[in-house]
């Protein structure tokens, strides 16, 4: 996995609320068996018309979010399914945090699988960062992972917090599978034990 | 010991290890698959020549993009895409010696269908599949919840989740439900209530003598939309009910095996002086028959109210009825039961059991769909579909003028032929208004089986108990 240390990087605005993964990516990009290229259609309905000319007005489309590197959205980000195809997107058009005041569970986990760092603040920080994000390239935000931080393009520092697991992951970028196998007679053990209590499982 | 709740004690029966810093190791008693969010995960084990550690607790069935009409099992017949989803499953469940029923087996549906169907699902387990809706397993006090697609490479690796324990949320529902209030209005309303974030960081145990009250099937409704309650799990603790349903079922345990599971079954339940972190507690008397007027699932009133403005809502919230509302093409003070429809869809996950057609039927008998409605019942499994025609659901579904489906997702998410067109109006039993969910600016409301019936009928939402 991708590894995140620190991203300074160009923010987009999305204030609206309850952004979910159907909007992130519909389901009609959901038939691949790949990973890879799903940014060309990150949030294809809000982004494009039918005819697949670009919507104007939209803020992935305006030349100062072009080079989007991080978001910040509205309450419950990614709620809705559990495709791991949003995170891809996102990741794949070039986004790599994602700041919010909540996010969905399943969202949240699968954006640590994919070297993407949400960050949860309270609502207070989260409008100042949207206030930054509208200005749009003349602003970068910095984020700081080892030291649990955001800078705005003014030099504001908000502190955020981060389960130190899934922290230790994204700064060295380890693949969670190979931590586990090293648990294996952990779960062996487990197995055992539990097919006698409870053979019928 | 100290008191627990229901979840406690499943969680505690499944902890394979706990590391210093309180990240855990749970171990999953079942794992489901469909085709769309596991073709990445085994193509991961394939690169790693990693095996699925336990192939006889790993169940696969293709469902969110097979067609559901006659002539599916020919790959010609489905889009390129689907068929090369569908394809790589048949595949991987071959290769990988996975439980398997593809869709020419009359046991195919919905993944959440077909689960407790078989008897996979038992009380007291952890079920995990890449999909959100795995909640409904909840129904029967297994903890269920919906997984990622790199989850589900550690799953089929590991039989393991990493986890870190929820907060525990009790939701009462007390006393009798009023006639034309089913399961769908007990799980909308909460979330009318809690919002469709308030769940975040939860398991939810819904509870009360209502939810005593409803069958397995009404169970399994409420527990479906703990999802978009925003909780990681709904649980409802099993009882009588619970082991009927589950006796005899293909994968259920037998003989002196059965006692043994009853036993602890038995004990599966929250200690009266367990803790909470949080509780919400509902009337049934309260319950309405509801529909969904915005792009939310949390954007729900009951039928006899009207459209609202959004200077009802407050912060974040009035940009998003307002652009709902535009989306949705409803005007505020419109009467909710004023609102003309194109379409009805019967079915899914949330409401495509034997009971949610009966239901809907009940209402049909001897009716027909109102002019120009297209209408379509899709079944939530084979083995559902089968039955409702051997005690002829089917047929009164067809003489009202409703299109009788093979089993799937179909227009619950729109990601096979089943779509909506720009515009069109849709009654859905199904969980999600999203933009965009059941096709590209098709615009939904959620409703409960008869009030999708009673909808079909007069061609605008409706009031069921009017019907009754
Ligand atoms: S019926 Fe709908 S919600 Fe249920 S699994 Fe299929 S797509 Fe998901």
């Amino acid at each position: 996995m991708d590894k995140f240390e620190t991203l300074t990087g160009i923010a987009a605005p999305m204030p609206l609320v309850n952004i979910d993964t159907d909007m992130i990516i519909p389901k009609q990009f959901l038939k691949t068996i790949k990973r890879s290229g799903l940014g060309a259609n990150l949030f294809d309905e809000m982004r494009f018309d039918r005819q697949g000319n670009e919507v104007s007005d939209f803020v992935l489309n305006q030349a100062q979010y072009r080079e989007t590197e991080i978001l910040v959205a509205g309450d419950n980000f990614g709620c809705g399914s559990s495709r791991e195809h949003a995170p891809w997107a996102i990741k794949d058009f070039g986004i790599r945090c994602v700041i919010s005041t909540s996010f969905a569970d399943i969202f949240y986990n699968n954006c640590f699988k994919n070297g993407i760092l949400p960050i949860v603040l309270p609502q207070e920080q989260v409008d100042v960062l949207m206030k930054d994000a509208e200005k749009g390239s003349n602003a970068r935000m910095t984020i700081d992972l080892e030291g649990q931080t955001v800078t705005t393009s003014d030099g504001e520092v908000f502190t955020f917090e981060v389960d130190p697991f899934k922290k230790r992951c994204l700064l060295e970028g380890l693949d969670d599978i190979g931590l586990t196998m090293e648990k294996v007679s952990a779960i062996d053990s487990f197995e055992a034990q539990a097919s006698a209590a409870r053979p019928w499982v | 010991m100290s008191p627990k709740t229901l979840y406690d004690k499943i969680w505690d029966a499944h902890l394979a290890h706990e590391a210093e810093d309180g990240t855990c190791l749970l171990y999953i008693d079942r794992h489901l698959v469909h085709e769309v969010t596991s073709p990445q995960a085994f193509e991961g084990l394939r690169m790693a020549g990693r095996k699925v550690r336990a192939p006889e607790k790993t169940i696969a069935v293709p469902d969110h993009n097979v067609p559901t009409t006659p002539g599916r099992e020919d790959p010609k017949n489905m889009t390129e895409d689907s068929a090369i989803q569908v394809a790589a499953l048949d595949k991987n469940a071959k290769d990988f010696g996975i439980h398997y029923y593809p869709v020419s087996d009359v046991r195919q549906g919905i993944v959440h269908i077909v689960g407790p169907e078989q008897g996979w699902t038992l009380p007291g387990m952890t079920v995990v599949c890449g999909d959100s809706h795995t909640a409904t397993h909840g129904a029967f006090g297994a903890l269920a919840h919906g997984i990622g697609t790199s989850e589900v490479e550690h799953v089929l690796a590991t039989q393991t989740l990493i986890q870190k324990k929820s907060k525990n949320m009790k939701v009462e529902i007390t006393g009798k439900l009023r006639p034309g209030v089913t399961a769908k209005d007990i799980t909308l309303s909460v979330i009318g209530k809690t919002g469709t974030a308030g769940g975040t960081g939860y398991v939810i145990e819904y509870c009360g003598e209502a939810i005593r009250d409803l069958s397995m099937e009404g169970r399994m409704t409420v527990c479906n939309m703990a999802i978009e309650g925003g909780a990681r799990a709904g649980l409802i603790a099993p009882d009588e009910k619970t082991f009927e349903y589950c006796k005899g079922r293909p994968h259920a345990p037998k003989g002196a095996q059965w006692e043994a599971a009853l036993n602890w079954w038995k004990t599966l339940y929250s200690d009266d002086d367990a803790h909470w972190d949080m509780v919400v507690t509902i009337k049934g008397e309260d319950i309405a028959p509801v529909v969904t007027w915005g792009t939310s699932p949390e954007d729900v009133l009951p039928i006899t109210a009207k459209v609202p403005s959004p200077d009802d809502f407050e912060g974040g919230k009035i940009g998003a009825a307002q652009r709902s509302l535009e989306y949705m093409g409803l005007t505020p003070g419109t009467p909710l039961s004023d609102i003309e429809i194109d379409t009805v869809f019967i079915g899914s996950c949330t409401n495509g059991r034997i009971e949610d057609l009966r239901a809907a039927a009940e209402i049909l008998k001897g009716k027909k769909i109102k002019e120009g409605l297209r209408a379509m019942v899709v079944p939530g499994s084979g083995l559902v579909r089968l039955q409702a025609e051997e005690e002829g659901l089917a047929d009164i579904f067809k003489e009202a003028g409703f299109e009788w489906r093979l089993a799937g997702c179909s227009m619950c998410l729109a990601m096979n032929p089943d779509q909506l067109s720009e515009g069109e109006r849709c009654v859905s039993t199904s969980n999600r208004n999203f933009e965009g969910r059941q096709g590209y600016k098709g615009r939904t409301h959620l409703v409960s089986p008869g009030m999708a019936a009673a909808a079909a009928i007069t061609g605008k939402l409706t009031d069921v108990r009017e019907m009754m």
